[in-house]
């Protein structure tokens, strides 16, 4: 499999840690990280991604605002955008989604979770 | 004609007479003879049908059906063997994946706990683990005063701080768990006095000291009860959230003066012989 770059906007270094653990068990992928919506768009306007993990509550730039802004580039409109929400914060969650990400993971996030989801949609087995 | 003419001729009609009865008793000898040889025929062929004929036939069929029933119920055994040695395949997996996925927010807490001497940092990274990796809503981070011998709420998560009261030691569910070191762990049913007797308490302990205590109070919407992994993460949190703590804090008395002087490698090569 040729490699797939990743993209991770995570502010929190712990769950930041535990999805690049988790992406790592998948062949092939290279992991770009980024503290928040705005070193995330820095990330897409410097290199070419196949994926995008970001969480909705961060500071400085949201995931909300960076879903938006990817779908309005014609770079990235049709890149799978995954969004990382609460259990509870289901209105964030249809925010998300009606902006345009494809699919979502609740906290406390499930590492076979990660994976199944970012498998399917780059569609890889390894 | 003379008499002796006569003699004659009666001797000839005799001799013919006895010679057509002779052929006669031939003849009959040899109809008995065919009659035995066919009904010997008769007998063989009927012995030979009933070896070879529809009832054989049918035999044969059902010797084969049985074997064929016998041979679908072992493929059926074995398709049975298989699927259960898929579901067990299965099974294992998704063990493998629960503990791999264990291993990893064990690893990355204890990383993280142990990553910086910033006590406000370290606060923070109790936080998301409480938060992100176990799913608590409302909790408290309680640390022991002491000099006034009680508990005093440090942080409080999710939840109004005025509900928070300090607690003295050797006082009510929180006050116990200090002095016997013991974790308490409760399904959560967010019970009126949860401030008082939260459904977790996590005695955070250094060497023989317990220093503090994390109560949770409330978890995520649809997260019933405690998992495997969050006692395991509680395990973690009581041992080396109150080491960083205690780290940070002495490192942070220390101030600015330095650890590795000539003292401390004195004691140190004695320490080592």
């Amino acid at each position: 499999m040729a490699n797939m770059k990743v993209l991770v906007v995570e502010d929190s270094p712990t769950m930041r840690q535990l999805i690049v653990f988790a992406l790592k068990r998948i062949r092939g992928l290279q992991i770009v990280e980024a503290n928040d919506g705005v070193g995330g768009l820095k990330k897409l306007s410097a290199e070419k991604f196949e994926l995008i993990l970001t969480d909705i509550n961060m500071p400085i730039m949201d995931g909300l605002k960076l879903v938006s802004l990817i779908r309005n580039d014609p770079q990235y409109k049709d890149v799978p955008v995954v969004v990382i929400t609460t259990e509870g914060a289901q209105e964030d969650r249809d925010r998300a989604l009606a902006l345009g990400a494809n699919e979502y993971i609740t906290k406390p996030i499930q590492t076979a979770k990660i994976i199944e989801v970012v498998r399917r949609l780059l569609d890889v087995s390894g | 004609m003379s008499e002796r003419d006569e003699t004659t001729g009666a001797t000839q009609r005799a001799e013919e007479f006895l010679q057509v009865f002779k052929r006669g008793a031939e003849f009959t000898q040899d109809l008995l003879k065919e009659n035995e040889r066919l009904r010997y025929q008769v007998l063989k062929l009927e012995q030979s049908a009933g070896q070879t004929g529809p009832g054989r036939d049918l035999d044969h069929l059902q010797d084969r059906i049985t074997v064929l029933e016998s041979e679908k119920r072992e493929i059926l055994d074995r398709i049975k063997a298989i699927e259960q040695e898929n579901q067990d395949y299965d099974n294992r997996y998704s063990e493998i994946e629960a503990e791999n996925n264990l291993l990893a927010n064990l690893y990355i807490s204890s990383y993280q706990l142990h990553s910086t001497l910033d006590i406000s940092e370290i606060i923070r990274i109790i936080q998301e683990i409480l938060l992100n990796l176990v799913g608590v809503e409302q909790f408290s981070i309680m640390l022991l005063d002491e000099t006034r011998q009680q508990l005093r709420p440090l942080v409080v998560e999710g939840a109004d701080p005025n509900l928070v009261a300090s607690v003295r030691v050797g006082e009510g569910v929180i006050g116990t768990i200090v002095q016997t070191g013991e974790r308490r762990l409760l399904k959560p049913e967010g019970s009126a006095d949860v401030f008082s007797a939260p459904s977790a308490v996590i005695p955070l302990v250094v060497g023989p000291d317990v220093i503090g205590v994390i109560n949770i109070y409330k978890l995520l919407q649809q997260k019933e009860s405690f998992s495997d992994i969050d006692e395991e993460l509680f395990n973690l949190l009581g041992a080396h959230a109150a080491t960083a703590i205690f780290t940070a804090m002495l490192h942070l008395e220390r101030g600015s003066r330095p650890v590795f002087h000539d003292s401390f490698f004195v004691r140190m090569a004695k320490t080592l012989g």
